[in-house]
């Protein structure tokens, strides 16, 4: 304790850095007057959203979900984490559900990408969405589009027979049962605990008992 | 109003439309992902930039130099916001944390720097640009070495006495022929809200609008005015739809702070998400506690000596976690001490996470009975029953309002089929599993605080509610909606309901549990307002009419209630305010969590198979909704048990598992079918609506009643959570 400065080797000081951008001890490795960064070049991407042509011209970093959220205004589909870690940002491209924020908007040049506003509206609610509200599957809403298109998909996948770490029999076909529907929801993280009613709205919606 | 004497009879008792399961107000919005989140606003600030925030690289010391010039050129930038040209951010009333390193460093990933561009991409890729120089200087970032040396702090504005002693513990707990003394640890927890914190901002002279995600609006303008240096009335704050909070957006984060700063310096529009990584270093989280708990007992089970000790730290003026609140009222016993020590620590701020004290108290408490229960021979249940009190134990005088605390535990055992558990740990076996079922008490306080709100009645019969009030997935709408419409007569269709703006009547938001019982109480004097108005307006006598069936009756007369805004729409305003009642009356919520979990008796690994709720806190508003907040906090006492962790390098001094991969909350697979049962009770001494809070209450003893499950199946006590495998792995029972 105390206000002894610490000695900290190379190494070390890359571990405390690692998460940051700016690392001192290479402010003195830097030349001094660093050329300016280049304007980086945009690129063109078409692509089908919710059924509607959309052409965007797009600097390459700009991931498919901020592509929705920033450039057509459909924030619908959340920012969690950016990361991957949350599901916040699922949407459904070419019948799959993916994470937006892990793929970035020009690699899906010619794609079809159904959001949450895809699938419904307040006043035509999709049945998903409407066992959501019956069983009060959310509560700050703000992982709900991304629950919702993960449940529309998942009971897709046990339809289509795509198995899951959750079945006794792989080479069974897969029933949309409690255990199975939380193994393929477990990517899409409610921090606010709605999971019980969430999969009681999938399986309202399957026919099925949770 | 003024609520001062115990409520008697009026409109809300007729319970048509409160307390039915109603579908949330908001329900089509934010399952069609058209709500409207604070990053998300498109119109309101035309030629808004994206701000980013670089967060600084050691944990204590100082900035030597900083080098903006590249960030400043490169394509795109706007500006870069630092302490040299940020002005002298101040701080506000409840958070100590400091907005900016200015130039010292308080923490890890204390902003250091935002980057201001045209884009969000071309912000992140210029805050790698800027260089930073640190002096570092060594820090203090473990908890344990300074369990001997932390002093009791003096009393804050929360929390209680730090130090409060009751008859003569020492000599009773000495005497006492059954004892427990044991230490438990509870680790630093993050919120982990899905919304990350968010906000724009954008001036106009020298008043500042933020469409942000904050919990508490009087708190955000009071603290942004004074970290901006300006008067309170000229922030003007819209939360509409906050993504979660806990706790975790009580007031003014940095997100807001920085946004208003670097719009002020760029002169344009800033808006700024957290990056989810920079989070749990750089805003509250709830701090780590080590707790020793002290119980001596007669043979009997009465408890006649209790003993709390807990340990936090914190930035140096931060808050002590208050584990003892519950230690202090929850179980009768003559002789008591509660003690809160608070070390300084060189970590992020620790502040309020839901059910601040309680949850983390309780889970030290409650294992300890479960532990008293078992040298005594007891069951748990009965060990709580006998221990129960009507009165408040530091102060005979004060009865509880209400306190269904053992009809909670008996509606529990019964509905959880409790009589079916061996005492016996590690006697339920089902192939590797190992399996065992626990219970705790749970306590919450039942606050309320002042409360306004505005109603509106126009020519169509609609009636429209305004309140600063905030719904952070609690309910506050649907709650809100259905009480106006319980207090007008009307069907709730017919109710409008604007939250979260600093420019409507004040509440005091999201926060203790007391949102949803305070917001209500305005809700009712607004209505009783309106109600009074429009029965003058009508030309009735204002003490005999009855609003039903969105008409005014008195006698054998009957109006329409739209008719009374025909020639214009009626609009009051009123508040409630109390007074005495919760000095007469200890005021408290209550509950009994039960779990069922088997244990892997090859990996350690736990699963918990079935969990209830039995839960009391007055009048319950809405049944759906009150119901989900309650399964919410089991979820997230399921994290605390099993889980949650935020790792502490305490070389470096920061927690490592800074993301939501590597901080784990509990995700679908991990929960089975949720119960909550809720005692059916009003509480007459709270306010007029009877009820009190249960967002909070659904989360405390949640946790010890997983870990006294884990002690049932297992037979190996772990006393710090979370109980990860690693724990107990190696004392399991031999597989036979």
């Amino acid at each position: 304790m105390g206000s002894e400065t610490f000695q900290l080797s190379r190494r070390e000081m890359l571990m405390s850095s690692a998460t940051t951008a700016a690392v001192s001890s290479f402010a003195s490795e830097t030349a001094e007057a660093a050329p300016p960064v280049k304007a980086v070049p945009t690129y063109k991407v078409a692509m089908t959203v919710n059924g509607a042509s959309q052409t965007l011209t797009l600097d390459p970093r700009t991931t498919l979900l901020d592509a929705l959220r920033e450039h057509l205004h459909l924030t619908g589909t959340k920012k969690g984490c950016d990361h991957g870690q949350c599901g916040a940002c699922t949407v459904i491209v070419n019948g799959e559900r993916i994470n937006a924020c892990l793929s970035l908007a020009v690699q899906h040049q010619g794609d079809a990408v159904t959001t949450i506003e895809g699938l419904g509206t307040p006043e035509r609610l999709h049945p998903m969405q409407a066992a959501f509200v019956k069983h009060d599957g959310y509560q700050c809403g703000y992982c709900t589009p991304g629950q919702i298109c993960s449940a529309v998909s998942v009971l897709e996948e046990i339809k289509r027979g795509i198995p899951s770490h959750a079945q006794a029999d792989l080479m069974a076909a897969p029933k949309p049962t409690g255990a199975e529907m939380r193994e393929r929801m477990s990517g899409n993280i409610c921090r606010c605990g709605a999971y019980s009613n969430i999969v009681d709205a999938m399986a309202d919606v399957a026919g099925a008992r949770a | 109003m003024i609520f001062d004497t115990p409520a008697g009879t009026n409109p809300t008792d007729r319970m048509k439309v409160l307390g039915k399961p109603l579908d949330r107000y908001e329900g089509h919005l934010k399952t069609t992902g058209t709500a409207t989140y604070a990053y998300e606003w498109q119109d309101v600030a035309p030629g808004f930039a994206y701000g980013y925030i670089l967060g600084a690289a050691i944990a204590r010391g100082r900035i030597t130099s900083i080098d903006t010039r590249d960030a400043e050129r490169a394509p795109g930038v706007i500006g870069v916001v630092t302490y040299l040209n940020a002005g002298k951010p101040g701080v506000g009333k409840f958070y100590v944390q400091k907005m900016l390193a200015a130039p010292e460093v308080d923490h890890y990933h204390q902003p250091v720097a935002v980057v201001v561009a045209e884009t969000f991409e071309q912000a992140r890729a210029a805050a790698g640009l800027v260089r930073v120089d640190y002096q570092r200087t060594a820090g203090r970032f473990d908890l344990a070495a300074q369990n001997g040396s932390a002093p009791v702090p003096p009393e804050g504005e929360f929390g209680g006495p730090n130090e409060k002693r009751v008859g003569d513990f020492a000599r009773a707990f000495a005497a006492a022929p059954v004892k427990v003394d044991e230490t438990y640890t509870v680790p630093d927890q993050a919120h982990a809200m899905m919304e990350p914190h968010a906000s724009i901002a954008k001036w106009d002279g020298d008043r500042v609008t933020c469409w942000t995600s904050i919990q508490q609006m009087n708190w955000g303008t009071r603290d942004l005015g004074l970290i901006l240096g300006i008067p309170k009335q000229n922030v003007h704050l819209i939360s509409p739809y906050i993504g979660g909070g806990f706790g975790g957006k009580g007031t003014v984060q940095i997100d807001l702070a920085l946004a208003a700063i670097a719009a002020r310096v760029v002169k344009r529009p800033v808006k700024i998400a957290l990056q989810r990584p920079i989070m749990f270093n750089t805003t509250i989280h709830r701090p780590k506690t080590i707790q020793r708990v002290q119980l001596g007992a007669g043979r009997d089970g009465r408890l006649t000596a209790i003993g709390h000790d807990s340990l936090s730290g914190n930035l140096v003026g931060g808050r002590t976690e208050p584990t003892v609140t519950s230690t202090r009222t929850l179980y009768a016993g003559a002789n008591r001490l509660t003690r809160m020590r608070l070390a300084t620590l060189d970590l992020a701020e620790g502040n309020a996470m839901r059910a601040p004290g309680e949850a983390p108290g309780l889970m030290a408490l409650e294992i300890a009975m479960d532990e008293l229960a078992e040298k005594l021979k007891m069951d748990p249940i009965e060990l709580r029953v006998v221990n129960d009190t009507q009165v408040d134990p530091e102060n005979p005088d004060k009865p509880f309002s209400t306190r269904a605390f053992v009809r909670c535990l008996r509606e529990g055992a019964q509905r959880f089929h409790w009589d079916k558990r061996r005492s016996t740990p590690s006697a339920v076996r089902e192939g590797q599993w190992l399996i065992g079922m626990g219970m705790a008490g749970a306590i919450r306080g039942g606050k309320i605080a002042k409360a306004g709100a505005r109603a509106r009645l126009d020519r169509t019969g609609v009636v429209t509610i305004e309140t600063d009030m905030t719904d952070i997935g609690t309910g506050s709408y649907t709650v809100v909606q259905q009480t106006a419409a319980e207090m007008m007569g009307v069907a709730p269709d017919r109710i409008v309901v604007k939250l979260g703006d600093s420019t409507f009547p004040e509440t005091p938001g999201s926060g203790g549990q007391q949102g949803a019982p305070s917001v209500t109480a305005g809700v009712y004097a607004a209505c009783t307002k309106l109600r009074e108005t429009v029965a003058q307006r009508l030309g009735f006598n204002t003490a005999d009419v009855d609003f039903a069936d969105g008409h005014v009756h008195s006698g054998n007369r009957s109006v329409k209630l739209a008719d009374a805004a025909k020639d214009g729409d009626i609009v009051v305003e009123d508040l409630m305010e109390f007074a005495k009642l919760a000095d007469q009356f200890q005021q408290q919520t209550f509950g009994a969590h039960f779990a069922e979990v088997a244990v892997d008796a090859y990996t350690g690994e736990v699963r918990v198979r079935r969990m209830l709720a039995v839960c009391a806190a007055g009048r319950i508003l809405n049944a759906k909704t009150a119901r989900s907040q309650v399964i919410g906090g089991m979820v997230m006492g399921v994290g605390a048990a099993l889980m949650e962790d935020m790792a502490i390098d305490k070389r470096f001094g920061f927690f490592v598992n800074h993301d939501l991969a590597g901080y784990e909350v509990p995700v679908h697979a991990d929960i089975p079918h949720l119960d909550a049962f809720f005692i059916d009770e009003v509480d007459p001494t709270i306010s007029p609506v009877k009820a009190k809070g249960v967002g909070e209450l659904g989360l405390t003893g949640v946790a010890p009643a997983i870990a006294n499950a884990i002690y049932n199946a297992t037979g190996v006590r772990v006393r710090e959570y979370p109980i990860t495998l690693e724990k107990h792995l190696d004392r399991l029972p031999a597989l036979a």
